[in-house]
């Protein structure tokens, strides 16, 4: 419970300042202002500026914009996707459909989302989108493969039998009685995909294969602090130590929902 | 003199008592039956000897054995006494060994650990243990993994592990509960000859008065985590002085009232069913009817077909020959018309597993509804589940409730009520009582022959267990290997059997003294 | 076993040629013509036409792919358009460099996480347990190429003890080589080994509450005995998955990592070549990593079977 609510707190400030910098940012990140580069944190700069003289504070609100966006989308990709092709994979277990689902995850499961981002990088220039397209992709076999396990389980279980003698269609039952049963389960793996999708993103977005100037990203701060932090180590150490928090505070979230929803616990609990 | 020796046994686990003075004594070459029914704390009291206690666990207490005090020994030195002078045999054989690891190397383990034995002489007397369990050479060699084994070979390997140091105390909890009836029986005598061979003492867990009454020099009754009788088995059985003794007795001999049927119309029809998996036939050529309001019990041992051949009957299963017809219609899996659908239900057997944990009880009573062609909704609908819980024994009121606040009796009225609400012909039994306790399954039982008698209900009564089918069916059929090898009235079939096999299974089912002296 | 081999090394097999074609029809859905597209807009038509025929872009579809991945068979990856040299002696120079560190960050991870792992399972619940679980947390938090810079401030350029990066090769001898990857090995291996470590540590204490672990203590077993010589090899299969699972991620991130060292490995090639729009490298780099990933998977499901006597019998 504890881990829930640090967890969240810490997730919810950065999705919240990502929020706010739709509205506002503590100056322009569009604007460069050359006379103010580099500046320490102090004031007005809390968290000091970068070599172009924008302000950090509205850098990695930008920023956090930036990786939350694809990291949720890419999210969304691997859900939408993967636990449709789970549960029909479940419920036709043993027969072609399964093994098809299951042979296309191993093949996807081939292709880091790095080299995924390569490879559309290479045809059709970098940017955001294949950041989150590369990013999705690699998420559809993780939801498939942890939906399937959890639904072959449940297929076992006499209550699926009894729907069954009960008249209902494999996909009613998958629907009504599968899904629900594996909510909790995709909930804790959205968190821990969302956290690794930020970290992804990040990766992306430092070699260049993210998001592109003059969009904000924490990757991308981070790759132009490279030859600056010598002598100005707040322009790696405030976007880094932001991406750190943010996966940190999603990571003990994962775990704090884990154990909320998870009725074996709350059964010692109760 | 005795050999065991518990006085004051108390335990707590996070605070929460699971024993109460607890006190039992077993004298060299005896067996100690304690009987109990599921939480009555008769494996806490194994674990608590053993040492081997669950996190959070405060016990208090002294259990003597042989002069010494287990409970003032230290960790370490108590590892000198599991094994060596305690065998322990758990129920579940399955999940028992490590599979990973060949059976010779595992019975070694107790010799090399205690002996220092070298890997030659421990695989030598390892050797020997296997021998004396019956799993000769060449069948059975060291070099076997778990997995080749079945269950029954599986527990004969526990057991070697367990009486390989010969050890003065065996403590086997629920050892057979897991097998069927026919390897339970060769167990219990191999367990009687070991003990007799060794003079060792035993300590035999069970919930199953029956069990005990043939093996057991002594007995004691456990309930909520205290010892309420304990004595000779014959005197305690004899005399049964304690209510809840006599409460157990009568439940475990409870006969249900229920009409006897003449044969009304043929309900079901089975012709020549044929259900292969691989190649290799799981049913094989059975037939039989079964007509309305008539209790057909389907008995036989794990891997006989039963299973397959009731979920074909369910129209879960697809047929590779033969033909399943329910009032005239043919059940041909997975297309099975709804209104045929609607005349059949089922009951399993696992109470927890049998329910969607997200439902509430009125949409998992409900659930079945949606084969009828014009489901009844809102008021008509609640109306359907609160008869429903009602005809079952239950209030309409745990209509709003979610399963997990039930126990496991109540649950299965439930999934006899969600079984009852079409108002089916047949309801489809499938080792519906096993899994609970001896009293629960005694009222389950009477709400059975009595709904069956208020609703005009056939049953198809598949079990394992022979006394459960003795005490409901009119007719009985008998499987083996796929085929039914004997059919007929249930009390022909148990007094006068026919077949080898029925006769060997009749034979294996342990028998309670039939009357108080 | 020989049957399980087998039949996994068609799988294999089978996983490859699938690759293949996804990279191929991925290159292949260049709009418009590659040669013109590698060529950038300024180029001479005669130039076009000339990479055309050397691309064998005049072929069919079903010819070229034929031709590309029996090429690749023979170790033949075609001609680097940027470099005019063969791609193979290109991506051959720089495996020196990727494999090596690959392997170092493995080994690191998986030396460091499963003692660490198993002693936080041997002391669940207690303090060297709530540290673990605590630093590990946090392992799996920290972006590795974020905590590879941070290493070059504190190592390289802070205490001089390490160079900030480069590589001198390994003609030299292994200790020069070794040097300039460990940081980077560390960087790519801290990750790791706190995700695996957290596998080993819940796979462990799962397996500690098996029957069979009970019935070792039975037996006169110790709990450092019945962990040691039961639970340990029961706990490794999920691991070797996961480990399986991290080269992936490890190859990936070698690739990232190489930027912030200014390593000469398959990342930076991969990165200039895009740049350059060098598709025939890019292809043969991904398809080796591809070959990688899938090689890696097979090698862990003979692991499996090596470790269950169960993936034996059944092949």
């Amino acid at each position: 419970m504890r881990a829930l609510i640090l967890g969240g707190a810490l997730a919810a400030v950065f999705v919240a300042a990502a929020l706010l910098s739709l509205v506002w940012t503590p100056g322009d990140v569009a604007a460069v202002d050359i006379g103010n580069r580099l500046k320490p944190p102090g004031w007005p700069h809390l968290l000091g500026t970068d070599h172009l003289g924008r302000d950090m504070v509205a850098m990695t609100m930008a920023g956090a914009r930036v990786s939350i966006a694809v990291a949720l989308v890419a999210v969304g990709i691997g859900m939408g996707l993967g636990v449709p092709l789970g549960l029909a994979a479940a419920a036709a277990r043993g027969g072609w459909l399964d093994e098809a689902i299951m042979r296309g995850n191993d093949l996807v499961f081939a292709f880091p989302s790095l080299v995924i981002a390569i490879l559309i990088t290479a045809v059709f220039g970098p940017s955001a989108v294949n950041a989150i397209i590369a990013i999705g992709i690699f998420n559809i076999p993780v939801f498939a493969r942890v939906t399937r396990g959890a639904a072959l389980s449940l297929w076992t279980r006499e209550f699926i039998k009894a729907a069954r003698v009960a008249g209902k269609e494999r996909m009613r039952i998958s629907v009504e009685h599968i899904l629900p049963n594996v909510a909790n389960l995709l909930i804790v793996q959205g968190t821990i995909q969302f956290s690794l999708g930020i970290l992804a993103e990040a990766g992306l977005s430092y070699v260049g294969l993210g998001a592109q100037p003059p969009t904000p990203s924490w990757g991308r701060m981070l790759a132009e602090a490279q030859t600056m932090f010598a002598f100005a180590p707040h322009l790696a150490l405030v976007p880094g130590l932001s991406i750190v928090l943010t996966v940190l505070g999603l990571n003990l979230m994962g775990d704090g929902l884990r154990d909320y929803l998870d009725p074996r616990l709350r059964r010692v609990r109760a | 003199m005795s050999l065991l020796s518990v006085r004051g046994l108390d335990l707590s686990i996070h605070g929460t008592p699971i024993l109460r003075d607890v006190a039992l004594s077993v004298a060299p070459g005896q067996i100690l039956g304690v009987i109990g029914e599921s939480g009555s704390g008769k494996s806490m009291t194994a674990l608590s000897i053993l040492g081997l206690l669950p996190p959070g666990a405060r016990r208090a207490g002294t259990i003597d054995l042989r002069g010494r005090d287990l409970s003032a020994l230290s960790e370490r030195a108590m590892t000198r006494v599991r094994g060596a002078e305690i065998g322990m045999i758990f129920q579940e054989p399955m999940t028992a060994l490590n599979p990973l690891q060949t059976i010779g190397a595992q019975v070694a383990e107790t010799l090399r650990l205690h002996d220092r034995l070298s890997a030659r002489a421990a695989a030598e007397a390892a050797r020997a243990a296997l021998d004396r369990v019956g799993l000769p050479e060449p069948e059975f060699p060291l070099s076997r993994y778990p997995h080749e084994l079945s269950g029954g070979q599986r527990q004969r390997v526990v057991i070697a592990m367990a009486i390989a140091r010969r050890p003065r105390l065996l403590i086997a909890d629920e050892p057979t509960t897991a097998l069927d009836v026919t390897t339970q029986a060769q167990i219990l005598n191999l367990i009687r000859r070991l003990v007799v061979e060794d003079g060792m003492g035993a300590i035999f867990i069970t919930h199953d008065l029956a069990v005990v009454a043939d093996l057991a020099d002594s007995v004691a009754i456990m309930r909520d985590g205290a010892v309420v009788e304990h004595g000779p088995t014959a005197q305690v059985f004899a005399q049964r002085r304690h209510a809840y003794t006599r409460a157990l007795f009568a439940a475990s001999a409870h006969q249900p009232t229920r009409r006897s049927r003449g044969r009304g119309a043929p309900l079901l029809q089975v012709e020549d069913v044929t259900r292969r998996y691989a190649g290799k036939p799981a049913v094989d050529g059975v037939g039989f009817s079964l007509h309305r309001g008539e209790s057909l019990g389907l008995v036989g041992e794990s891997g006989c077909g039963k299973s397959t051949l009731s979920r074909a009957i369910l129209g879960l299963e697809p047929l590779q020959g033969g033909r399943i017809a329910l009032d005239g219609t043919a059940i041909d899996a997975p297309h099975v018309p709804r209104a045929t659908r609607a005349k059949m239900q089922v009951v399993f057997q696992d109470p927890y597993g049998s329910f969607n944990p997200r439902h509430q009880v009125a949409r998992l009573v409900a659930e079945p509804l949606h084969l009828q062609a014009d489901p009844p909704r809102g008021a008509a609908r609640a109306q359907a589940v609160h008869a429903a819980l009602q005809a079952v024994g239950l209030r309409a009121a745990d209509a709003d409730k979610y399963i997990h606040e039930f126990s496991g009796g109540q649950r299965q009225r439930i999934a006899i009520a969600r079984a009852l609400i079409l108002r089916p012909a047949l309801i489809v039994l499938d080792e519906a009582v096993s899994a609970l306790d001896v009293q629960v399954r005694a009222q389950i039982l009477d709400l059975l022959a009595e709904l069956s008698d208020s609703h005009d209900l056939a049953y198809l009564f598949i079990s394992h267990d022979l006394h459960v089918v003795r005490r409901i069916t009119d007719r009985v059929l008998v499987m083996r290997a796929g085929r039914i090898v004997e059919e007929g009235a249930t009390y022909a079939v148990f007094e006068t059997p026919r077949h080898a096999y029925t006769k060997a299974l009749l034979r294996a089912v342990p028998r309670l003294p039939e009357h108080a002296a | 076993m020989l049957r399980y081999a087998l039949r996994r090394f068609l799988s294999l097999t089978l996983s490859l040629v699938a690759a293949s074609l996804v990279v191929f029809a991925i290159i292949e859905v260049i709009p418009g013509d590659p040669a013109a597209f590698m060529l950038g807009l300024n180029a001479a038509p005669e130039a076009v036409a000339a990479l055309r025929a050397e691309l064998g872009l005049d072929q069919g579809l079903v010819a070229r792919y034929l031709d590309w991945a029996s090429g690749m068979l023979r170790g033949d990856f075609g001609v680097s358009y940027t470099y005019r040299t063969p791609v193979a002696e290109i991506v051959a120079d720089r495996l020196w460099v990727s494999v090596p560190l690959a392997i170092y960050a493995l080994s690191l991870s998986t030396l460091i996480a499963i003692p660490v792992g198993i002693l936080a399972a041997a002391s669940r619940g207690r303090a060297p347990d709530l540290a673990v679980i605590g630093l590990t947390q946090l392992g799996i938090a920290v972006p590795n190429f974020w905590f590879a810079m941070l290493l070059v401030i504190v190592f390289a350029i802070g205490l001089g003890w390490f160079s900030a990066g480069g590589f001198p090769g390994w003609q030299d001898g292994l200790l020069p080589g070794l040097k300039a990857l460990t940081l980077p090995a560390i960087a790519l291996a801290l990750p790791q080994a706190s995700i695996l470590a957290r596998v080993m540590r819940s796979a462990l204490i799962d397996t500690l509450g098996e029957d069979f672990v009970r019935t070792a203590r039975a037996k006169g077993l110790s709990q450092g005995q019945a962990l040691r010589r039961h639970a340990l090899r029961n706990a490794l299969i999920p691991v070797l998955t996961i480990i399986g699972l991290q080269f992936s991620f490890l190859l990936a991130g070698a690739i990232i990592i190489e930027n912030v060292f200014f390593l000469p490995g398959l990342g930076r090639l991969v990165f200039q070549a895009i740049a350059q729009r060098d598709l025939i490298v890019v292809e043969s780099v991904v398809m080796l990593l591809v070959f990688a990933v899938i090689l890696v998977t097979f090698l862990v499901d003979l692991a499996y079977a090596a470790v269950d006597p169960r993936l034996r019998r059944r092949g």
